[in-house]
């Protein structure tokens, strides 16, 4: 394969677009750099010298952690912006924020924003490699690489694999990287939830619509169980978090009527009794807490791959010497 | 000492009179003072050879936004009435959402003198139907009309209240004005940012359904029926709603619809990539409504081309989708956009062109112009159908560029203004 066509280019903001071989590249990156993470010590010295700014505009835990872990085992330099403490409650503008950030001659931007199509936005404006770790409604292309990578641990393979997304699709940017890259590697991909939250026109991307959770489940060799916004409820999308609960939940009575064994991946963080039972979560079908493992592996392999290193380097990389 | 222009020799098309010929014409002391195959001027006269070139009456645009007050960052009355003049238009109707609104006989007469001092192109005020533009209470409809208004609108939003715009429909026709409705039911989707459909959803934008525009139409229609005021229907968007309007007119309601450039050309895809210089509302739709409003254009079911000129400046538009305002720059592109996309594609002629810029424009909005009639106001349009040029938003005489149609190029463009006799804009 050459090269060339594996590169992610600059930046890492949407799936849309991204071929399958470039996922694939993503994900066999990240299998030499799990390693990493069960070392004693954690740091490789891949990403020396490289300054990375992780600037989140919204409230995220799991995802800017497991960023700037990823940043650190690979040695980078590391600055974190939250809205909260910054000039954007000042009201700077993103493009102003933007310039100021590429003004001290950053490498790279890792981005959470609460506007769809904010990471392109300021791809478009900076020099520097931008990686959207969720922009509004939009994308968050590294959360759905690594639900992929969990999947093809358990399971070995993604392609011809039947794949549910569970709940809120219309607001989720989890659901449409996730669509992206299952529709790129060729695994049959279903939402499953209310009418009132299924995105319009998707079914025209080649997406089987669910509105029962029973059918889905008895459908599904992986179900990807959104969290619900308690916001949703107040907008009128859903009656109560009960009702979603007992139409929608995923729980074990569900899963065990089912024909075969499911995988079940959450994002997180989750709603347990409302969308998920603790049952499931904790339960034999969960690898909800690989996916998180794994997102440090994924994350790692972007910012390697985004910083000009090849694939087929990573297993030497990791063993020494810089990017 | 009384002035006399001597346009010589041009192409005039004028469907007022079922004219379209070379003829001369004359102005003197602001109305057409003759108008002929040989007219013999006063050596006085100035003249102005037009051959050529296409004179139509005025061509008057009933929907632009000038922003001032309150906004005279993006635009003022006098920027707005040179990029008028500048496009063609010897008129414009300017929206009362400004800050604060127009909704007194006071702001009205002052956005009026203020359009006056400019020397362009007419500025003629549109009224609030409500008071403050609140959609609660009745705005002072007959002083606003004394001070000047030759319409009423809240538009920028739509009258959600039926009561209020059953009202409107009611008392405006003491006036004789028309009540223009933005139509959207702004509960289907409050924070809508474009069309609904497969584009939003890929975009991760929240989605204004047709349904939207639809049925405050319908709603509006159904209003004019019951009152017989005079509805006038802002920048329709939608095959259904095209065929409603079609429908209410085959009953003899008295409603009036606009179609603006863009709804002609441009369908949901101009915003992919997140392109807020294609961003407005209503939204731009999916290629069937775009058939429909073009096929709406030339059967007459909707009377009226008109901008929705919203200027604004560039750095709001820099932003991030759904911070970004909705609205573009229309005046110096409209010409060049319907004599290339819409006459030159054959959908309409240069006469219905003409009708739909200029004669109903002035019927519908009850204003001086449409005609170059002898005796009639000394408004006049030349055009230069054969021109060739390229959009360039940073030449424009508006203060804003926010344009959709930049770099593209375009055939047929305005040469000459002429408001009152006097030649306001020459290029």
């Amino acid at each position: 394969m050459n090269p060339s066509l594996l590169s992610l280019g600059k930046d890492l903001v949407s799936l849309e677009h991204v071929s399958r071989e470039q996922i694939l590249s993503i994900l066999d990156t990240a299998e030499p750099f799990k390693e990493i993470s069960e070392r004693r010590i954690k740091k490789v010295p891949v990403l020396r010298g490289k300054t990375i700014v992780n600037l989140f505009f919204e409230a995220s835990t799991r995802t800017r952690v497991s960023f700037e872990f990823a940043e650190k085992r690979l040695s980078a330099d590391t600055v974190n912006i939250a809205a909260s403490g910054s000039s954007v409650v000042k009201g700077e503008t993103l493009v102003d924020t933007a310039r100021n950030l590429e003004a001290m001659r950053i490498d790279m931007v890792v981005m959470r924003h609460g506007s769809s199509g904010a990471a392109r936005f300021l791809s478009e404006r900076i020099p520097s490699s931008v990686i959207n770790a969720g922009d509004g409604q939009h994308e968050h292309p590294t959360q759905a690489l690594l639900d992929l990578l969990t999947i093809r641990d358990h399971l070995g393979r993604i392609e011809g694999l039947k794949v549910c997304i569970v709940g809120d699709a219309l607001h989720s940017r989890v659901a449409r990287s996730n669509v992206y890259a299952l529709l790129t590697l060729g695994a049959e991909v279903a939402i499953c939830g209310p009418p009132t939250l299924m995105p319009p026109g998707i079914a025209d991307l080649g997406v089987t619509m669910f509105t029962r959770i029973e059918e889905a489940i008895e459908w599904a060799d992986v179900l990807n169980v959104l969290r619900l916004q308690l916001e949703r409820m107040h907008g009128g999308y859903v009656p109560s978090l009960r009702e979603y609960n007992r139409i929608w939940g995923v729980t074990t009575e569900r899963l065990e009527a089912a024909p075969k064994d499911v995988l079940v991946l959450h994002p997180g963080p989750m709603n347990r009794g409302v969308e998920i039972d603790s049952d499931v979560a904790d339960g034999p079908h969960s690898v909800i807490l690989n996916q998180v493992t794994n997102g440090v592996a994924i994350r790692m392999a972007v910012l390697y791959l985004l910083a000009g290193g090849q694939q087929e380097s990573a297993e030497a990389a990791k063993q020494g010497g810089e990017v | 000492m009384s002035e006399k222009l001597l346009l010589k020799g041009g192409r005039v098309l004028d469907p007022s009179q079922d004219l379209d010929g070379v003829r001369d014409v004359l102005l003197v002391d602001g109305v057409v003072a003759a108008l002929g195959e040989q007219v013999d001027a006063p050596e006085d006269a100035r003249a102005v050879d037009c051959t050529g070139l296409l004179v139509t009456p005025g061509l008057i645009d009933v929907h632009v936004h000038l922003r001032e007050p309150g906004g005279e960052h993006k635009e003022t009355i006098a920027s707005g009435a040179r990029a008028a003049a500048a496009g063609g238009f010897t008129a414009v109707c300017a929206m009362p959402n400004t800050d604060p609104v127009m909704d007194d006989p006071a702001s009205v007469g002052w956005v009026a003198a203020e359009g006056r001092k400019a020397q362009a192109a007419r500025v003629y005020p549109v009224g609030c139907i409500s008071v403050g533009r609140a959609g609660e209470g009745l705005a002072p409809v007959g002083e606003m009309v004394e001070a000047g208004a030759v319409a009423i609108t809240d538009d920028g939003s739509p009258v959600m209240n039926s009561g209020l715009m059953r009202l409107a429909l009611e008392y405006a026709q003491a006036f004789g004005v028309p009540v223009a409705d933005h139509p959207e039911d702004l509960t289907l989707s409050p924070s809508g940012q474009m069309n609904e459909g497969l584009v939003a959803t890929r975009l991760g934008l929240t989605g204004k359904p047709n349904a939207m525009e639809d049925i405050h139409i319908l709603r509006d229609i159904m209003l004019a029926e019951l009152t017989g005021g005079h509805l006038h229907l802002q920048h329709i968007s939608t095959r259904f709603g095209v065929e409603s309007i079609r429908q209410a007119k085959a009953r003899g309601v008295h409603v009036t619809a606009e179609a603006s450039p863009h709804h002609l050309v441009l369908t949901e895809d101009a915003v992919d990539g997140y392109r807020t210089e294609a961003k407005m509302n209503p939204p731009l739709r999916a290629q069937a409504d775009v058939d429909a409003v073009r096929a709406g254009l030339a059967d007459g079911t909707l009377d009226i081309i008109a901008t929705d000129h919203a200027p604004h400046h560039y750095d709001e538009k820099e932003a991030a989708f759904d911070d970004a305002p909705n609205g573009i720059v229309g005046l110096e592109t409209a010409v060049g956009i319907v004599i290339t996309r819409v006459v030159n594609e054959g959908l309409i002629d240069l006469r219905t062109m003409v009708e739909r810029m200029s004669c109903q424009p002035a019927r519908a909005f009850g204003l001086p112009g449409g005609t170059l009639a002898e005796g009639s106001v000394a408004d006049v349009s030349v055009l230069n159908l054969d021109a060739e040029w390229t959009v360039d938003g940073v030449a424009f005489l508006s203060k804003s560029r926010n344009t959709p149609f930049e770099g593209w190029k375009l055939t047929g463009a305005p040469v000459r203004t002429i408001v009152g006799g006097k030649i306001v804009w020459e290029c």
